[in-house]
């Protein structure tokens, strides 16, 4: 297995081309649902163009015919079937969601449903 | 605190529970007593999030009723412990020491806290923690930074800070805590005391509240490496409810005491030992590394060159993960919601103010990792180099080398606020841990002496499922060094 400097033939160009912008965290923000202060988009910038900067050396390991990574023993966690729930819950689960009505839990109305809902049972 | 049972191994307390001698109730007394003794809690070290005292002290009256009526306790009979928040359990909060989860109770329990409750096990409290386990310091709790009991002015790791504080204080002999890039080892190593890293699968991960699937990993804390043993001994083995629980038998980790290490070969190698290592870490390391071959291994140095990539794919593979894992927290099952007209809405302000700033930043860097665009030049690049890394380590193993051993950390534990200004300088802590963590390997950190009176630990690194080895060699430093916690 050849490794390390010795993969250092092919050299990636997206990783050093392509870093964080304002926009970008706003993009990536609404993608995770995360809404960002205005006052601190600039500094998120920098955090992560300073954490990508140090990803960059990635680009020069040649990976060409890499195997895709599996944990070891894989044959040792054999798939099974895929079953409900199996597992008994000490406690109801509407003490755990934070709003719930006759067994469902509720949210509020989608931006796209116009009525109050006054008619839902 | 004097003729404490706080100051007998969990294997010795056990047995004077299970003879009669000692009373499980003054066990669990003596650790409370203890935890106001080094005040614990919030007023001091910020160890112990959430503890009941009432139904810890109930649970060993129970224990010492049942021996009283002739049964026979399992090994970890009376023996008070605590759990990472981020462990479920029944009767303490599960809160991960995220805003988000506060006052969250789960409704079942750990496959991990099960056993140890069967062993006889009383599980006193929760501990202190980096939100979501995202951290090398417990600074980034939402709860307040836990301190370390050797110095007050340092952190105590992490992100599993809390549970190594609470066994150097000497409340208790086992905690578990959980590893993603060195959660255990780590904090162990700033803290003076045991903790292992198991082979991916060793474990169940049933009930552990999931950051990084694919590197999340129970570990345990141990006073000593024969207390850390017997907590690995009782929770490790398959468990049906983990799909990723390896089906391979459990050895007998304790018997590993008297295996010793003549005939080993233990690699050191290079990349571990730079030129910028700190003299007085390398001193402690080679300290060590002449104490293995005066008991009979053989050193040989050997050289993992991808070893300086293990921290920059670290970081994309974790945080991809987190993204991913992290998107349940939104209000709607469980957890914190605040209210909001709109779905999105209540989406984002649930999520914006749950979360604090180290999740936050990697949930962004997770996310931007994974968008369309980006996705081949950092994720896959990533998990292809992880591979390398992986093949690189099996390689050294199928080598004829049995363990390696290097530093467990750079330095001995950083004073609070020292890296909190540069995410990136905080991650570097975890330079000398993250490869077992990708590669699935199993690990150990142990006490190898101090420095400036700080500890400092070693680690040995084993092949997958070689914890009995790499256990032979912890015993063996550990009598040879005569370090005490």
């Amino acid at each position: 297995m050849h490794v390390g400097q010795k993969h250092a033939g092919k050299v990636g160009t997206a990783l050093m081309a392509d870093r964080v912008s304002e926009k970008d965290v706003r993009h990536v923000a609404s993608l995770a649902r995360l809404r960002i202060e205005p006052a601190k988009i600039e500094q998120l910038v920098r955090e992560l163009n300073g954490i990508l900067e140090h990803m960059d050396v990635l680009a020069r390991v040649d990976t060409s015919g890499i195997q895709p990574f599996v944990p070891e023993k894989l044959d040792a966690m054999p798939l099974r079937r895929d079953e409900g729930p199996s597992v008994p819950l000490a406690r109801p689960v509407s003490d755990i969601g934070p709003e719930m009505r006759d067994g469902f839990f509720l949210v509020p109305r989608l931006a796209t449903h116009e009525d109050d809902g006054s008619h839902s049972s | 605190m004097s003729s404490s049972t706080c100051d007998l191994t969990a294997a010795a307390l056990a047995e004077q529970v299970r003879s009669g001698a000692v009373s499980a109730r003054d066990a669990v007394s003596d650790a409370c007593s203890q935890v106001d003794a080094v005040h614990a809690g919030r007023d001091g070290l910020n160890a112990v999030l959430w503890e009941d005292r009432p139904a810890a002290l109930a649970a060993a009256a129970e224990l010492d009723r049942r021996r009283s009526a002739g049964e026979t306790l399992g090994a970890l009979a009376g023996v008070p412990l605590m759990l990472k928040d981020n462990i479920a359990t029944l009767g303490l909060p599960t809160t991960c020491g995220s805003r988000i989860l506060e006052g969250y109770h789960s409704p079942y329990e750990s496959t991990a806290a099960t056993r140890l409750r069967e062993a006889g096990a009383v599980i006193l409290a929760k501990t202190n923690c980096d939100e979501f386990a995202m951290g090398s310091s417990t600074e980034h709790s939402a709860y307040g930074p836990a301190r370390n009991p050797r110095d007050a002015t340092r952190v105590p790791g992490g992100s599993s800070g809390g549970s190594a504080a609470a066994v150097a204080a000497g409340i208790v002999r086992i905690a578990l805590g959980s590893e993603t890039g060195g959660s255990v080892r780590q904090p162990a190593s700033f803290c003076g005391v045991v903790g292992i890293k198991p082979t991916y699968g060793r474990v169940s991960r049933f009930g552990l509240v999931a950051f990084a699937s694919s590197l999340d990993n129970i570990g345990v804390f141990g006073r000593t490496v024969d207390d850390a043993a017997l907590a690995l001994h009782t929770i490790a083995g398959h468990d049906p409810r983990d799909a990723t629980s390896a089906q391979v038998p459990v050895d007998d980790y304790r018997a590993a005491a008297s295996d010793g290490v003549r005939g080993m070969v233990i690699g050191k190698p290079r990349e571990y030992f730079p030129d910028s290592l700190a003299p007085d870490v390398r001193d402690r390391c080679e300290s060590a590394l002449r104490a293995l071959k005066a008991v009979g291994a053989e050193i040989r140095e050997v050289s993992l060159p991808t070893t300086e990539y293990a921290i920059p794919v670290y970081y994309i593979v974790a945080p991809a993960e987190a993204s991913s894992n992290l998107a349940r927290y939104d209000g709607v099952r469980y957890g914190r919601r605040v209210p909001r007209a709109s779905l999105a809405d209540m989406y984002e302000a649930t999520r914006s103010t749950g979360f604090g700033q180290e999740v936050t930043r990697r949930i962004l860097l997770g996310t931007y990792v994974l968008s369309a665009g980006y996705y081949d030049a950092y994720y896959r690049k990533a998990m292809d180099v992880r591979a390398l890394i992986a093949a690189e380590i099996r390689g050294v193993f199928a080598s004829g080398v049995d363990l390696l051993f290097t530093p467990t950390t750079p330095t001995p534990a950083f004073a609070l606020g020292a890296k909190t200004a540069d995410p990136y300088e905080m991650y570097l802590s975890d330079i000398f841990t993250v490869t077992a963590n990708l590669a699935g390997i199993p690990a150990i950190s142990q006490p190898i002496g101090k420095i400036d009176g700080l500890p400092i630990g070693g680690q040995l690194l084993a092949p997958h499922f070689a914890e009995r080895r790499m256990l032979a060699a912890a015993y063996s430093l550990e009598q040879a060094l005569g370090v005490s916690s």
